[in-house]
């Protein structure tokens, strides 16, 4: 009996001793050896960033003696790897010394503090010159400095079945110049052939970013509307336009010209979109990134390699076919600087070799990114990547960036949750805006927003 | 307890025999060997516990200023949580969610399996109970899968509806919460039985057959013996089952995200997509912490009913 109880005590004392010391304890820098910590997003469609990493990392060892890199990829979607790379910022444990980072996000994590300012790290690098004004500014924050530098942008447009036009009898190349020539085809797809999902448009909170830069916001920004109030720095509630989009959404799905509304929540329904519908000529049409490409050329994660002929790329028209013409959102991921780092010269040095001028031609080729380095932009190898790089390339005249503050995640996912709202029938147009209104109110103050 | 329960003994002079033994004053010695533990418990339970208590009362944040420097907001976090829209609805949702699948679902079935088995022959017994108890082993997460698997557009329990020549909706956007209601009693009554089970074997079978000498029918019996007998065994059921259902999030996670809108967005689901979608930590630890009052509440109901039977 005593010896159970001392076995016991001894059992419990050693148990916690161990898990005392496995809280306390995380690789220290093992003498000597530096470690870099690469944290960047993979998933089964996006290896792009991967497979350059993987390249790149043993030709910095070779040229850095005692540094190790530690690569990090996060399978995560987009959502998921913003919040563990955020929960990873919180420890400079786990903070990683260089990181892939969505530019929308980026001002608001400054604020955190989570990037370090890379001023005189970019002054002295020769290459920095090649990036064009648009590159430089996306990875400037609040206060002019520079934090993180592009890995290249990216427009959207209409992306369409040739076939499925053609057959439904609307000649290609097609342009619509208004949303109803948008609303016409995909009524004529619809009369002509069962089965096919005429036009699609994301919505909803499952797609997450992509609802608003890859459907809403073509929509919003085409209506003369926009977001944020730049000049007044203001977010704009109640506007007309507004509730136009989420009536165009509405009328999409209650037609069933798009999607069911069930399919539309699935997070991963965009790569139905990609891996069956299109391929299979299931899909007239649907707004995309300029990356789109990436997924059916060779190599890509759904290889389609007739999408050269039978896809056809059309800029999305405003909506009652007012100057511009032409509707387009950018975006683009970063690579930054942990601001957490112990060693920052050796982690811009390894973001600088994963942008030079070779990786960054291989990446914007392979991931069919638009180039932000004018020595990149017009190689050759480049422009003859895919046949619509020309075309997505031209969307930048029209383009539109997220408005860059840091209350700006919180908003966007006000939206999806507007559209998800109207779409699903839980409330009308009119209560869907109202409730965003609130919902954007409550999040800048009653101050920051303006009709 | 089998003793306590046959011999109903004279008030006072079960429990005098344990409290005699408790008597020698407990020395700071006698404590030692459960210091290690109570250090663990500090360290793992009340940590956290005190961290989300504090964290609701600040304006934490995963990104943004308040990152860096979060401030003390007071009661601003509970102020805007009892005027969002969505609390009353995540909180009905979450007290739908417990009475229907753990209180009514997982409790009667679970019951209803252990009585079967007691009569079942013993091959009917292992076969069912080992289907049961199938589900209760398999990780969250890949029951979870399972439901989804079961219940969505294509899944299986549509392409048996269609083998019988019936179209099923979509479960999880049509009837999400009945999909994870029916997910979390096909998971969980596992463990009401295994519970009811052991209980059941505790009943002695000779006041069993005595009521039936006595001519007390089936439901008599269950009513008059069984129930009572196993009445502690119950409530304790009944309390695990809450607890451990108004936790539930990855299976709800999985199957709905909590949609479609806020159709099934229970309390858990609630507090993750403010803190980890939104990045407001601060108040996600505030809704996490009506949550544990919640718990705390039904806690205290479940041992107050559970005091009178140890007389």
């Amino acid at each position: 009996m005593r010896s159970n109880v001392r076995l016991a005590v001894s059992v419990l004392a050693v148990t916690s001793m161990v898990a005392l010391v496995g809280c306390s304890t995380a690789a220290d820098g093992d003498g000597g050896t530096q470690t870099l910590k690469i944290v960047y997003q993979e998933t089964d469609s996006f290896t792009a960033l991967d497979t350059l990493f993987t390249k790149i990392k043993p030709e910095f060892e070779a040229s850095h003696d005692g540094v190790t890199v530690e690569l990090q990829p996060i399978q995560a979607n987009d959502d998921d790897y913003s919040t563990k790379l955020a929960l990873s910022q919180q420890s400079g444990e786990t903070a990683p010394d260089v990181f892939y980072e969505d530019t929308f996000r980026l001002r608001s994590d400054i604020d955190a503090g989570y990037l370090l300012n890379l001023d005189e790290h970019v002054a002295g690098w020769d290459d920095w010159s090649q990036f064009n004004e648009g590159a430089r500014a996306a990875g400037m924050g609040d206060d002019g400095s520079i934090y993180a530098v592009p890995l290249g942008t990216d427009t959207r447009a209409i992306w369409y079945s040739k076939p499925v036009f053609q057959a439904a009898g609307i000649a290609v190349p097609w342009q619509p110049e208004t949303w109803d020539d948008i609303l016409q085809a995909a009524r004529a797809i619809q009369d002509s052939q069962a089965g096919v999902v005429p036009f699609n448009m994301y919505a909803g909170k499952g797609t997450g970013e992509g609802t608003v830069m890859q459907s809403f916001y073509e929509l919003l920004y085409g209506t003369g509307d926009q977001l944020y109030n730049e000049d007044e720095q203001k977010w704009v509630v109640g506007s007309e336009g507004f509730k136009d989009s989420l009536g165009f959404l509405k009328t999409l799905y209650d037609e069933k010209l798009a999607v069911t509304p069930a399919e539309a929540l699935d997070a991963n329904v965009w790569k139905k979109v990609f891996g069956e519908l299109f391929p299979q000529g299931k899909l007239g049409g649907t707004v995309e990134g300029s990356y789109t490409p990436s997924f059916w050329q060779e190599g890509g994660s759904y290889a389609w390699p007739e999408y050269v002929d039978d896809m056809g790329v059309a800029a999305f028209p405003t909506q009652n076919g007012d100057a511009p013409q032409g509707v387009s959102m950018s975006g683009g991921w970063t690579l930054a600087v942990g601001a957490k780092t112990e060693n920052a010269d050796l982690a811009f040095e390894f973001l600088t070799l994963a942008l030079n001028r070779e990786n960054a031609l291989w990446y914007d080729i392979n991931n069919s990114q638009i180039a932000v380095r004018a020595d990149v932009a017009s190689e050759p190898s480049y422009l003859e990547a895919n046949p619509f790089v020309a075309a997505v390339t031209d969307l930048v005249s029209v383009t539109h960036f997220r408005p860059a503050t840091s209350d700006y995640p919180k908003i966007s996912a006000e939206v999806q949750a507007a559209t998800e709202a109207v779409i699903t029938g839980q409330l009308s147009v009119d209560d869907a805006a109202a409730a965003y209104d609130a919902a954007v109110e409550g999040i800048v103050g009653s101050d920051k927003v303006t009709d | 307890m089998t003793a306590e329960l046959i011999v109903p003994a004279p008030a006072g002079s079960a429990p005098a025999g344990r409290a005699g033994r408790r008597h020698k004053p407990a020395t700071p010695w006698r404590l030692l060997p459960v210091v290690p533990a109570i250090v663990l418990l500090l360290i793992f339970l009340a940590g956290p516990v005190v961290w989300s208590f504090y964290g609701s009362f600040t304006n934490a944040s995963l990104t943004g200023v308040n990152a860096q420097n979060p401030a003390w907001i007071g009661f601003d976090n509970y102020l805007r949580l009892f005027s969002d829209p969505v609390f009353p609805l995540s909180l009905g949702l979450t007290v739908v969610f417990v009475l229907a699948s753990a209180i009514i679902g997982q409790n009667f079935l679970g019951l209803g399996i252990a009585l079967l088995m007691n009569r079942a022959h013993r091959f009917v017994a292992g076969v069912v109970g080992t289907c049961v108890v199938a589900a209760w082993v398999l990780p969250e997460i890949v029951a979870a899968f399972v439901a989804y698997a079961y219940f969505s557009q294509d899944g299986t329990l549509n392409q048996l509806l269609n083998a019988l020549g019936m179209t099923g909706p979509n479960w999880l956007y049509s009837f999400p919460m009945l999909a994870i209601v029916l997910a979390n009693v096909w998971r969980g009554t596992a463990f009401s039985m295994m519970v009811y089970r052991a209980a059941l074997n505790d009943v002695p079978i000779e006041i069993t057959e005595a009521a039936m000498i006595d001519g007390a029918g089936g439901a008599k019996r269950l009513f008059l013996i069984t129930i009572p007998m196993i009445r502690s065994s119950i409530t304790t059921n009944l309390m695990l089952i809450t607890l451990q259902t108004l936790s539930v999030f990855t299976l709800v996670w999985v199957m709905t995200a909590g949609g479609p809108g806020n159709q099934s967005t229970i309390l858990p689901v609630m507090a993750f997509q403010e803190a980890f979608r939104f990045s407001d930590i601060g108040y996600g630890t505030a809704i996490a912490t009506v949550m544990l009052l919640i718990g705390a509440v039904f806690s205290i109901v479940y041992i107050r009913a559970l005091r009178p039977s140890k007389g």
